[in-house]
C-alpha cells in the first residue's frame, strides 16, 4: 500500500465534487477573520486563488518576484481556454471534455480530478465575463468559440491571440478589489526562499526583498504555492526568464513530493533558435496549424541548398517538398497532437533536411491557404476572372485577419515576410505537466502547503491539451482551492497568529543565509549563465523530445558533476544585501540543478512512451503503428512521487497508482 | 557590429546617477535589444563588474515588464513593439546608442535602468476591477449580449501591458493612456457600467495623487504604445470623467 | 468648481473650452477686421457698435479678459506641474519623433502671443480706454479707421504683428482641435471636425496678416 492518499471521495464520478464540497468543514466568517493564508505566485492560479480566500475573509499575503501581480507568465497565453459550455450546439458536456483531457493526457491523470475540472469549467467563463474579461463574440452578441488541436467540439473561448493576458488582468483585478479593502497584502518583488515547517506543518516562508536584499519571515496558516511550471530548467524555452522551480523545490525539499518531474510539454511551433545568443524562445500559437502546411524539402541536397542560402524555400516545386505529417499521419495530418507533431520535426532535422542555418527548422507553410482563401472570397465577391494576384491579395488578408499580430510578431524576429516566404519553425519546451504531488484537495504532502496550477501535477498526466492550462489554473485558483483549503483551517481557529520568533523560523533564515553565502563565495570562474545554458544544453540532448536508458544515464552523470562544479566556481558578482539580479538567477539555477538530475531519474525509472515522454526502447515493433510511441499500462500506470532523501539520486519513488472506472484505456491513434 | 553605449547607471533609489560609456563588439541582427544588454552584462561580470539592472521578464512582448528610453524613445525607435521584441538589425555598427530608464515623478528609479511602477499598480487598485465576487454564482456568461463592436474596441483597450512607455513618451509624463485604457475597457461592457461613475473618478483621482503630469493631446504615447492603444480611450475617459463630475 | 479645477482631466477641459471660447472671439474679431479692408464705413459703424454698446463693454468684455487671463495663468499652472512630473530629464529626448514640435511647444507659442497682447492692447485697448473711461473725450463715429490705419504705419510694427499671427496660427493648428479630445469629442465626426479646425487655423491667421499688409500698403 502506497503512502500517497490521494483523499478522492467516494461515490460516482458525477457527484463526488458536490458531495465533497457538502461534507467538508468550513470556516466561520468570524474565524476568518483570524486566519492568515500566503500565496506564493500571481498567475492565474495564485492571483484568483489569493482574491477568492480575500473575499470569502481569510487574510492573504501574496509573493510574486515580479514587480507586479499582472506580470506572472500566464500573461502570455495565446490561444484560448477550454470549458464545457456547449454553446454552439455540437454536443459538448462535461463528461466530453472530461474524456478530452484524459485521453489527451495518455492515460496518466486522476479521473476524480480531472472530472471536477471539466465540471467546473462553465463556472471559469461566468466567472470572468462578469469581471469584464472581454472574451471574442460573435455578431449576435455572444460569445465566439474556436476549436483546438485533439478534440471534436468547439469549446475553446478565446480573446484574440491575448486570452491569458485578459484572464490573468481579470484576476488581477479581483486581486487589485481585494488590495483595495485592506484583505490582500501585495508583496511584490519578493521571493520565496524556503518553506518553514512548524510540528509537520507548513506555517510560513522565507523571502527575499528583491530590492533591499532584506530577508524577511512571514507567518501564515497555510501555504499556497503557486509558483507555475519549470520549464526553464532547459534554459531556452517559451516561459519568462524568471520562471523558477525555486518555490516547488524549497517544499520538495521539505518534504513535498515531487510528481512525474518528466512530464514536459513540447510545443511545435515556435520561431527557431537563430544563435549562440538566443536567451528564450517564442511561441506561435498552435492554432496556426490550422491554415499551415508543414514540410521540408524531400532532398537533402536540396536541404542543404537552402542551408548555405543558395535555394529559395519557394523555388522548390510540389513534387521536391515532404509534407512529413500529411505523409505519416493521413487520417489527422498536420492536426496531430503537440507531441507527435514535435517529434516528427526532430526525426526529419536529425536527419538532416532542416531548413534554417542551424539546421533545426521546418516550414510552416501559408500558400495553400492562402489561394485557397482567396480562391473563395473571389467567388463569394463575384469576381468571375481573378487573376493570380487578386487570389493572392485576397486571400492574405482573410489571414492577416485571422493570424495577424502572429504575422507581425514573425517578421519582427526573423525579419523575413511570413505572407511571401513560409515561416520556419522548431519545437521548443513549453509546459511542464509534471511538479508537487497534491491530493484532491490540492494539498501536498507537507499538510497545510498547497499546490496550484502549473505548479502541481494533477490534471493533465502526460501531455497537456490545447487551452487546458488557462482552465485549469483558474479552477484551481476559483473554485477548488478555496473551499478545500477551509477543510484544512477549520482546525487551525483557535490557533491564533503563528509567531515568527520561533527557533524553525530562526533555522530557515539561518539555512537561507548560508545558502547564499555560499552562492556568493564561489571562485567566481564562470557566470551563472554559463551553468544554466550548459544544463539547458544536457536536458535538451538527452531528456527532450526523445530519451533513451543510455543518454539518461550519462544526463544524471553530467547534471550531478555541473552541480558540483557550479557551487565550487560560480560567479556572483554585487553584494546580497541589495538588488542583485546576478544573485536571484544563481539561486534558481542551483534548485535546477537538483531538478533536472530528479528529471533524468524519473525519465529513467519510466520505461515506456506516454505523451511527452517518448522512451525509445518503447515504441511498436509492428503492425500500421510500427515506429509510434508505445505506453505500457501493466507496468506504469501510476504517478511517480518522488521523496526528497539529500541527493537527487537518492530520492525515493512512491507510486500511486491510477485507477480508471469510467474510461477505457486505448491506444492514441493518428494515422 | 561594434556599438558605444551610453548607459544610466544608478546605484540605488537613494544615490545620484549617471551615464556611463561602454562598447560592445560582434553585435548580431538577428539579437534582441536585451540580448545584446546580456551581452555587455556577461562581459562586465567577466570582468568583475555591476552587471547593468533592467527589468524584463517574459521576452515576448507581452508582460510589459521590459522598459527603457533608447536613444530617446521608449522601447527604441521600431513601432508597436517593446524593447525585448526590438532586434538589433534596427541599428547599424558604430552606432551610438544612449539608453536611459523611463523617467518620471511617479517612476522613481530602483536601480540603473529599472524604475518602480507601483503606481500603475495604485491607480488600478483605486477601482480598475468590477465588483463581483469570484463565487461562480454569476449569471450565464452569455445572458447578457454584448454589441461585438463595442467587445472588440473593449479587448483592444484592455490588451495594455502596463509598461509605462505612455509616460516615458509624454512630455509632460502623463499617465492619461494607460488609465484610459482600463476606463474604457469597463465602460465599453455592461458589466462595467453599474460602477463606472465611482470608477472613473476614483482611477483619475489617484493618477493625479501619483503625480503624473497633465494631457496635452501631443500624442507621443498613441505613436510610442508597443500596443497600440488609441488616443480614442483618453477621450472617453474625459467624457466618462466629465459625466461622473456633473452626476456625482 | 474648486474641487472639479483640481482634477488633472478637469484642467484640461477648462483649457479647451476657455481656448475654445477664445476661437470663437478671434472669428468675430476677424470678421469685424475684415471689413477695414473693403469699406471704412462698415468697420467704422461696427467698431462703434463694439465701442459703446454697453452689453459689449461691461459684460462681453470682462468675460473676454477673463477667458484670456485664465487660459494664460492655466497654461502656466500646467506647464509647471507637466515639468515637475519628469523631475531628473532625459540626457537624450526624441521628441520629435512621435509628437509634432507646435503639439509640444504651446507655451512658447503661447508666450509670443502674450507678449503680442501686451503689443496690441498697448496699441488699441489701452488708448481706448483712457479715451472713454479716463478723457471721457467726446465719442466720434468715425475715427476708428483712420486711428486703424495710423497704426499700421510702421513697418516694424507691422512685421511685428505678421510674425505674432504666424505663431498664432501654429498655436491654434495644435489646440484647437486638441480640444475636441479634450472634452472627450471623439466619434465619426472627428475626423471631419478636425480638417475643419486645422483649416481655421491657417485661414484667420492668414486672413489677419493680409488685413495687416493691406492696412500697412493702404498707408
Amino acid at each position: 500500500m502506497s503512502i500517497l492518499d490521494s483523499k478522492i471521495p467516494e461515490g460516482p464520478l458525477a457527484d463526488k465534487w458536490t458531495k465533497h464540497k457538502n461534507t467538508i468543514n468550513l470556516v466561520n466568517p468570524a474565524n476568518k477573520r483570524n486566519i492568515d493564508v500566503i500565496v506564493v505566485g500571481t498567475g492565474l492560479a495564485g492571483g484568483s486563488a489569493a482574491a477568492t480566500l480575500a473575499e470569502l475573509g481569510y487574510n492573504v499575503k501574496t509573493f510574486c518576484y515580479q514587480d507586479s501581480p499582472r506580470r506572472a507568465h500566464s500573461i502570455a497565453a495565446q490561444g484560448g481556454i477550454n470549458a464545457a459550455k456547449n454553446y454552439q450546439g455540437d454536443g459538448d458536456s462535461d463528461y466530453r471534455l472530461f474524456y478530452d483531457t484524459i485521453k489527451g493526457g495518455d492515460y496518466r491523470s486522476r479521473e476524480a480530478n480531472v472530472y471536477r475540472l471539466a465540471e467546473v469549467s462553465s463556472n471559469i467563463i461566468d466567472q470572468c465575463v462578469a469581471q469584464g474579461v472581454p472574451f471574442a463574440r460573435e455578431y449576435g452578441g455572444l460569445l465566439d468559440n474556436r476549436s483546438f488541436g485533439g478534440v471534436l467540439v468547439s469549446r475553446t473561448f478565446y480573446a484574440k491571440g491575448q486570452t491569458g493576458q485578459q484572464l490573468l488582468l481579470g484576476a488581477y483585478s479581483a486581486m487589485n478589489r481585494q488590495i483595495n479593502r485592506g484583505k490582500i497584502q501585495a508583496f511584490n518583488r519578493h521571493e520565496m526562499l524556503d518553506l518553514v515547517k512548524i510540528d509537520g506543518k507548513a506555517r510560513g516562508i522565507i523571502a527575499r526583498n528583491l530590492v533591499t536584499g532584506e530577508i524577511e519571515r512571514h507567518s501564515a496558516h497555510a501555504v499556497v504555492l503557486a509558483s507555475g511550471g519549470y520549464g526553464n530548467v532547459f534554459f531556452l524555452s517559451t516561459n519568462a526568464m524568471g520562471s523558477n522551480v525555486m518555490a516547488a523545490w524549497r517544499a520538495h525539499r521539505r518534504g513535498a513530493f515531487f510528481a512525474n518531474p518528466c512530464y514536459t510539454q513540447i510545443h511545435p511551433t515556435c520561431i527557431p533558435v537563430s544563435g549562440d545568443h538566443q536567451s528564450k524562445l517564442t511561441l506561435m500559437s498552435e492554432s496556426l496549424r490550422n491554415d499551415g502546411r508543414i514540410w521540408v524539402p524531400k532532398r537533402i541536397e536540396d536541404a542543404e541548398a537552402i542551408r548555405a542560402g543558395k535555394l529559395k524555400p519557394t523555388q522548390l516545386s510540389e513534387e521536391e517538398r515532404d509534407y512529413y505529417l500529411e505523409r505519416r499521419y493521413p487520417a489527422f495530418g498536420n492536426l496531430v497532437p503537440r507531441d507527435v507533431a514535435s517529434r516528427a520535426a526532430k526525426e526529419r532535422c536529425d536527419a538532416g533536411f532542416g531548413v534554417n542555418k542551424t539546421g533545426e527548422a521546418v516550414y510552416l507553410d501559408f500558400a495553400a491557404a492562402i489561394q485557397r482563401y482567396g480562391k473563395e472570397k473571389a467567388l463569394t465577391s463575384g469576381m468571375h476572372n481573378p487573376s493570380k494576384e487578386e487570389i493572392t491579395a485576397l486571400g492574405e488578408k482573410i489571414i492577416e485577419d485571422k493570424y495577424g499580430n502572429l504575422f507581425q510578431m514573425y517578421e519582427k524576429i526573423v525579419d523575413e515576410n511570413p505572407y511571401k516566404t513560409p515561416m520556419m519553425i522548431y519545437p521548443a519546451v513549453h509546459y511542464t505537466m509534471g511538479g508537487l504531488w497534491v491530493d484532491y484537495n490540492l494539498q501536498t504532502t507537507i499538510p497545510g502547503c498547497y499546490a496550484a496550477g502549473e505548479a502541481n501535477f494533477s490534471d493533465h498526466g502526460a501531455n497537456r491539451l490545447g487551452a487546458s492550462a488557462l482552465m485549469q489554473g483558474l479552477a484551481d485558483g476559483y473554485f477548488v482551492l478555496p473551499y478545500t483549503i477551509g477543510d484544512y483551517l477549520s482546525h487551525d481557529i483557535r490557533t491564533g497568529k503563528i509567531p515568527t520568533d520561533t527557533p524553525e523560523f530562526d533555522q530557515a533564515e539561518k539555512d537561507v543565509k548560508d545558502r547564499i553565502e555560499k552562492l556568493m563565495d564561489g571562485s567566481g570562474e564562470h557566470s551563472v549563465d554559463y551553468y544554466h545554458k550548459k544544463l539547458g544544453k544536457i536536458m535538451w540532448n538527452k531528456c527532450g523530445m526523445s530519451r533513451n536508458e543510455k543518454d539518461l544515464k550519462s544526463a544524471i552523470d553530467e547534471i550531478a558533476a555541473l552541480r558540483e562544479d557550479f557551487w565550487k566556481n560560480v560567479k556572483v558578482p554585487g553584494t546580497a544585501n541589495s538588488m542583485n539580479p546576478e544573485l536571484e538567477k544563481a539561486g534558481r539555477v542551483a534548485d535546477f540543478l537538483e531538478l533536472g538530475e530528479l528529471f533524468a531519474k524519473d525519465a529513467l525509472d519510466r520505461n515506456e512512451s506516454c505523451g511527452g515522454h517518448f522512451r525509445e526502447e518503447s515504441v511498436e515493433q509492428s503492425g500500421e503503428q510500427k515506429g509510434e510511441a508505445l505506453r505500457d499500462d501493466t507496468n506504469f500506470k501510476y504517478v511517480s512521487a518522488w521523496e526528497y532523501k539529500g541527493e537527487p539520486k537518492d530520492a525515493q519513488l512512491h507510486k500511486e497508482d491510477l485507477v480508471f472506472e469510467n474510461i477505457e484505456l486505448k491506444t492514441r491513434s493518428y494515422k | 557590429m561594434n556599438l558605444t553605449l551610453k548607459i544610466w547607471r544608478q546605484k540605488d533609489a537613494a544615490s545620484q546617477g549617471s551615464i556611463v560609456d561602454y562598447q560592445v563588439k560582434g553585435i548580431e541582427g538577428d539579437m534582441s535589444f536585451l540580448e545584446m544588454l546580456d551581452v555587455l552584462n556577461e562581459q562586465l561580470i567577466t570582468k568583475g563588474d555591476d552587471p547593468v539592472v533592467f527589468d524584463h521578464d517574459c521576452r515576448e512582448g507581452i508582460c510589459g515588464a521590459c522598459s527603457l528610453q533608447i536613444n530617446g524613445e521608449p522601447h527604441g525607435p521600431d513601432r508597436l513593439v517593446t524593447t525585448c521584441q526590438l532586434h538589433m538589425r534596427k541599428f547599424n555598427d558604430g552606432d551610438t546608442i544612449y539608453i536611459e530608464p523611463f523617467r518620471a515623478k511617479a517612476f522613481p528609479v530602483v536601480k540603473d535602468l529599472m524604475v518602480d511602477r507601483s503606481s500603475f499598480d495604485r491607480i488600478q487598485q483605486a477601482g480598475g476591477y468590477v465588483s463581483v465576487n469570484t463565487s461562480g454564482n454569476t449569471i450565464d456568461a452569455n445572458a447578457i449580449p454584448v454589441n461585438k463592436d463595442d467587445a472588440d474596441e473593449s479587448f483592444e483597450a484592455a490588451t495594455c501591458i502596463g509598461c509605462g512607455a505612455c509616460v516615458a513618451a509624454c512630455k509632460n509624463a502623463s499617465a492619461m493612456l494607460f488609465t484610459s485604457a482600463k476606463v474604457s475597457q469597463f465602460a465599453l461592457l455592461p458589466q462595467g457600467q453599474v460602477e463606472a461613475t465611482d470608477r472613473v473618478l476614483a482611477m483619475v483621482n489617484q493618477m493625479d495623487e501619483e503625480g503624473f503630469g497633465n494631457c496635452t493631446n501631443t500624442g507621443a504615447c498613441e505613436i510610442e504604445c508597443p500596443k497600440g492603444i488609441s488616443l480614442e480611450n483618453i477621450a472617453r475617459m474625459n467624457r466618462e470623467y466629465l459625466k461622473a463630475s456633473l452626476k456625482g | 468648481m474648486g474641487g472639479l479645477i483640481k482634477s488633472s482631466i478637469a484642467r484640461k477641459v477648462a483649457m479647451a473650452l476657455s481656448g475654445l471660447f477664445l476661437v470663437f472671439f478671434l472669428l468675430q474679431h476677424f470678421t469685424i477686421n475684415f471689413t477695414s479692408i473693403f469699406s471704412a464705413d462698415v468697420f467704422n459703424e461696427l467698431s462703434h457698435f463694439m465701442g459703446t454698446n454697453p452689453l459689449v463693454q461691461f459684460a462681453l468684455q470682462p468675460v473676454l479678459i477673463f477667458g484670456v487671463v485664465f487660459h494664460f495663468v492655466m497654461g502656466f499652472v500646467l506647464e509647471l506641474k507637466n515639468r515637475n512630473a519628469r523631475a531628473v530629464k532625459y540626457a537624450k529626448y526624441s521628441g520629435g519623433a512621435n509628437a509634432s514640435w507646435v503639439s509640444r511647444n504651446m507655451i512658447y507659442s503661447g508666450l509670443v502671443i502674450l507678449a503680442f497682447l501686451g503689443l496690441h492692447f498697448y496699441d488699441f485697448w489701452i488708448p481706448e480706454m483712457v479715451h472713454k473711461y479716463v478723457e471721457f473725450a467726446p465719442e466720434d463715429p468715425t475715427r476708428y479707421y483712420p486711428e486703424l490705419l495710423h497704426r499700421f504705419e510702421s513697418p516694424v510694427r507691422t512685421g511685428l504683428y505678421v510674425v505674432s499671427f504666424v505663431f498664432l496660427a501654429l498655436h491654434l493648428w495644435h489646440g484647437f482641435a486638441s480640444s475636441f479630445q479634450s472634452v472627450g469629442f471623439n466619434n465619426k465626426y472627428s475626423v471631419a471636425a478636425t480638417k475643419f479646425a486645422k483649416a481655421f487655423s491657417i485661414i484667420i491667421p492668414l486672413g489677419f496678416i493680409v488685413i495687416a499688409i493691406i492696412l500697412h500698403l493702404t498707408h
